[in-house]
């Protein structure tokens, strides 16, 4: 795709949002985006709907954000700082503090080392924000947000926070629309994901199930597909000796095993930890070999027709309904068998299928924020995420926040209840009175840069006026300022789907 | 029309209508407070059995001296078992009114010794055995099975216990709410707004939860906002967990009937103290905390009050190198309230020696909590068979004759 080309085609093509979008054309751009901006409409009705489709399923590094979004990003320590070093100066900060003779020294010095744990955290969480409001490459950010919650990691166990950064930018977001085994595998073996499910602390006489079971019952086949307790402790057999390692020496093995010896940063597969016998997986006999077993069950799993099944359902539950149709959950399920686990042919059969534009699904909160924020500033690069970042999780849908490896639900009902609608109102009111604090960068003694949320603009008088429900028109009339009108906007039910 | 009209117009709606549910005067019946203790509280420095040699033995620094022993020394319970001293000015109190009852030896079946896979464990309250929904928590199903229940989370997130899709449950509890009470901000959103959104969600699908959480919204704070006028008439303010509680305490004797409060910080694997220190310090708050609870739910409320204190489980019964315990196994519960038939340990008791120890390094699971459960929920509201199967599937209540 030649994005270049696009842009200068949409530079001269801004004019055109003031023409009335087909509802239709909005309603699609909505599913698939993490929310309308006046820009991105104008994109995806220059290039045609298909061809900006195949785009969104098929994007290129070419795909890049603003340079004030960049720019954020490139300042950021986790943008230069490799994981292995993150991770190993953060633990000899930690040791240093824990030796720290003084107790009141020793509490200054790890407060501040949980201090610099939770600003690696943050820093992962600025960037997908920047991404998730600028990236022309929509798709591909909101499914980096669907993969992450599927293979859920919570940033508080023990030290995955200086982690999240490399987890969603090396295991996460360049599989995203690929494969889906590669997806499976990068997850699999990136430390977060080990420490998140104790693999790391698996070995052939301490075999720790974890990891094994949400492997199955989470990551592939899906929770009553058939497989059984067994399988679950013959995977776990299979996985022994996969995990971190954050010494620079190699471990003590026998000669015999050190060729076997994986390493890749933090990596690890440890032969000397390894169960050799031969396993029993899923009607499958695997020969006790090492790491190759892993590679062997993942394959079977991947191939496995529940996977195929559950992926759909999964997929199609988060972008167009809680209940998808049957039928097409089968056909994404045979495109992803088809096309051995691509997850753009999936998608592609998704977003073309009938009703999906026009799907009533109900915003979870991320998807609530970010569309609220892109509407109201578009192109108009905030310079602070915090604000989004605690509203997130005043919602209760912080970033990497969910502590069990399910991920948050997928399901309207899980966002409606009476308390987080509230919440939900005053958080509107947020948005929508002010700059809410984006536009201060997040440095001791700056101040505000000018910026105000414009929910009433072109595209609004364009559009979006004339879709709104007679209620929702009769309580706008009666808003007494800009700000008002904005949290009623951002309130109303039009808005929440 | 204000919003003092609006609420006096919804608090003389009789019977309420909340989330589609009708309810009868909710002021008669019981009340059930679920307090988690997130991290696997130290259960035996805390009920402590002082009487049993092998206690000293296996904590030669963290261990707390028999009743007596010592100037900072626990307090007489039954048998072998002292309370820690941070609780003399609190939950002795109940112990001696006979409101306060423990379960030694109380658990679960999962041995994974992991904080999350275990809380979760606790928290869906299915059989560890086979596959379990993350969607249906048994204090969700507990709701749905009560026909009276007022539930509410006091929690940032709504937790997986009160998670509530299995079954009828489902229907009926589309949306329990939950609301943060550690800091609660006066609403932003004012009257003539929350009217206007309300006319916005006029027959949508949405309008029942969007009035219900106004007025959760309006309940929480004007509960707060009476705490402070308290402050002012010069009543020591209480912070952390006590001010929680006190809030808890309010609402639950005004407004809900079934709540569910978890407190972190109990994961002491280093330095955790003794009749001091950092775990003392916790406790000591925890113990301000549910007196407080009990001082606001008011005498009447009390009466027919339960409060159980679980955890995901206990600590290694020996101390580690670092002055502090590990993951362990079985865990001691606490059940209190004027439902409570307290002032002893309930459930069944094996004398603590090296040989009863689970895998040589935990107490022993006896009593399963999902039995501990059903038994004083059967009690508390009369659930018949198929109800408690509903709560706790495939799992049969133990009368530990708590209620």
């Amino acid at each position: 795709m030649k994005t270049r080309h696009t842009l200068t085609v949409l530079a001269a093509l801004v004019s055109v949002a003031a023409a009335p979008v087909p509802p239709a054309e909005l309603a699609l751009f909505n599913h698939v985006t993490w929310g309308a901006t006046d820009s991105g409409l104008a994109q995806m009705r220059a290039m045609g709907t298909e061809r900006w489709l195949q785009w969104q399923l098929h994007p290129t590094p070419k795909d890049t954000l603003p340079p004030a979004a960049q720019a954020q990003i490139d300042a950021m320590a986790i943008s230069h700082r490799p994981l292995t070093q993150l991770v190993t100066d953060l633990q000899a900060r930690q040791k240093a503090a824990n030796q720290m003779a003084d107790p009141a020294e020793k509490q200054v010095a790890q407060k501040s080392y949980q201090e610099a744990m939770n600003d690696t955290a943050r820093q992962a969480a600025a960037r997908d924000i920047l991404r998730d409001l600028y990236s022309p490459a929509q798709l591909q950010e909101r499914m980096t947000w669907f993969w992450f919650n599927h293979f859920n990691v919570h940033q508080y166990k023990s030290d995955i926070r200086p982690m999240l950064g490399d987890y969603i930018d090396t295991a996460i977001r360049p599989h995203v629309l690929g494969k889906f085994r590669d997806l499976v595998m990068a997850t699999l073996q990136h430390p977060a994901m080990l420490r998140y499910l104790d693999n790391a602390a698996s070995d052939a006489a301490h075999v720790n199930e974890n990891e094994a079971r949400e492997l199955m019952e989470l990551h592939t086949m899906g929770v009553g597909s058939g497989y059984t307790q067994q399988d679950v402790q013959e995977l776990a057999r299979i996985l022994t000796g996969v995990g971190i390692d954050t010494n620079a020496q190699n471990p003590n093995l026998p000669l015999r095993l050190l060729p076997q010896l994986i390493r890749n940063g933090l990596f690890e597969y440890n032969p000397g930890r390894h169960d050799f016998h031969d396993k029993t997986f899923l009607g499958h006999v695997i020969a006790g070999r090492g790491f190759e077993e892993v590679q062997e069950a993942v394959d079977i799993l991947c191939h496995e027709p529940a996977t195929a099944q559950h992926i759909a359902l999964q997929l199609a539950t988060y972008f167009m309904d809680d209940a998808p149709p049957a039928p097409l959950v089968d056909q994404m399920a045979a495109a992803f068998t088809r096309s051995d686990g691509d997850i753009a042919s999936v998608m592609n059969v998704l977003v073309h299928a009938p009703g999906f534009a026009t799907a009533q699904k109900f915003k979870d909160p991320v998807r609530y924020v970010l569309s609220a924020v892109r509407l109201a500033y578009d192109q108009h690069v905030i310079l602070n995420t915090q604000p989004i970042q605690g509203w997130l999780n005043r919602l209760a849908e912080g970033l990497y926040n969910h502590e069990t490896p399910d991920g948050y639900s997928l399901i309207s009902t899980a966002w409606t209840g009476p308390g987080q609608l509230a919440t939900r109102f005053e958080v509107a009111r947020q948005i929508g009175f002010g700059s809410a604090g984006l536009f201060r960068p997040p440095v001791a003694g700056s101040t505000d840069q000018p910026g105000f949320p414009t929910l009433e603009n072109a595209l609004f008088f364009s559009t979006t006026r004339a879709e709104l429900t007679p209620p929702t028109r009769t309580a706008l009339d009666q808003a007494m300022s800009p700000q008002e009108w904005n949290m009623l906007f951002l309130s109303s039910p039009d808005f929440m789907y | 029309m204000n919003r003092r009209t609006l609420l006096a117009g919804l608090t003389a709606l009789a019977p309420m209508t909340v989330a589609g549910r009708v309810w009868a005067a909710p002021k008669a019946d019981a009340r059930l407070l679920v307090v988690f203790l997130r991290g696997a509280y130290d259960a035996v420095n805390i009920v402590a059995p002082v009487g049993a040699d092998f206690y000293h033995q296996s904590r030669p620094i963290l261990g707390l001296a028999k009743p007596g022993e010592a100037p900072n020394a626990t307090l007489a319970l039954e048998g072998d078992w002292g309370l820690h001293p941070a609780l003399h000015d609190t939950l002795y109190l109940l112990w001696q009114r006979k409101e306060l009852a423990f379960i030694p030896f109380a658990g679960t079946d999962d041995l994974t010794r992991s904080h999350f896979e275990t809380q979760d464990t606790i928290e869906m309250g299915q059989p560890v055995q086979g596959s379990r929904s993350y969607n249906s928590g048994f204090m969700g199903r507990l709701a749905g099975v009560l026909t009276q229940s007022r539930p509410i989370a006091f929690t940032d997130q709504l937790p997986l216990i009160f998670h509530g899709k299995s079954g009828d449950a489902e229907a009926r509890h589309a949306g329990i709410p939950n609301t943060g009470i550690a800091s609660v901000g006066k609403p932003a959103v004012d009257d003539r707004q929350v009217q206007l959104i309300l006319s916005m969600y006029k027959g949508n699908s949405l309008e029942q939860a969007v009035r219900e959480g106004f007025q959760v919204r309006d309940d929480v704070y004007r509960s707060v906002a009476e705490e402070m006028t308290a402050a002012n008439r010069g009543a020591a303010s209480p912070r952390g967990f006590e001010l929680s509680a006190r809030r808890i305490g309010k609402l639950m004797r005004e407004q809900y009937n079934l709540g569910f409060v978890d407190i972190g910080g109990w994961d002491t694997h280093v330095n955790q103290g003794s009749a001091t220190g950092y775990l003392a310090d916790r406790i000591g708050e925890l113990g301000r905390g549910l007196a407080g609870f009990a001082e606001e739910i008011g005498p009447d409320t009390w009466r027919n009050t339960a409060v159980v204190v679980i955890s995901e489980f206990g600590r290694t019964f020996r101390e580690n190198g670092d002055r502090g315990t590990d993951h362990g196994h079985g865990s001691v519960y606490w059940a209190m309230g004027g439902a409570i038939r307290g002032g002893r340990m309930a459930g069944p008791q094996v004398k603590i020696e090296q040989a009863t120890l689970f895998q040589n390094r935990d107490l022993p699971v006896l009593t399963d909590y999902r039995a501990m459960f059903g038994g004083l929920l059967q009690k508390l509201y009369g659930l018949s068979a198929a109800q408690l199967q509903t709560v706790f599937p495939q799992a049969a209540p133990q009368d530990l004759a708590l209620v």
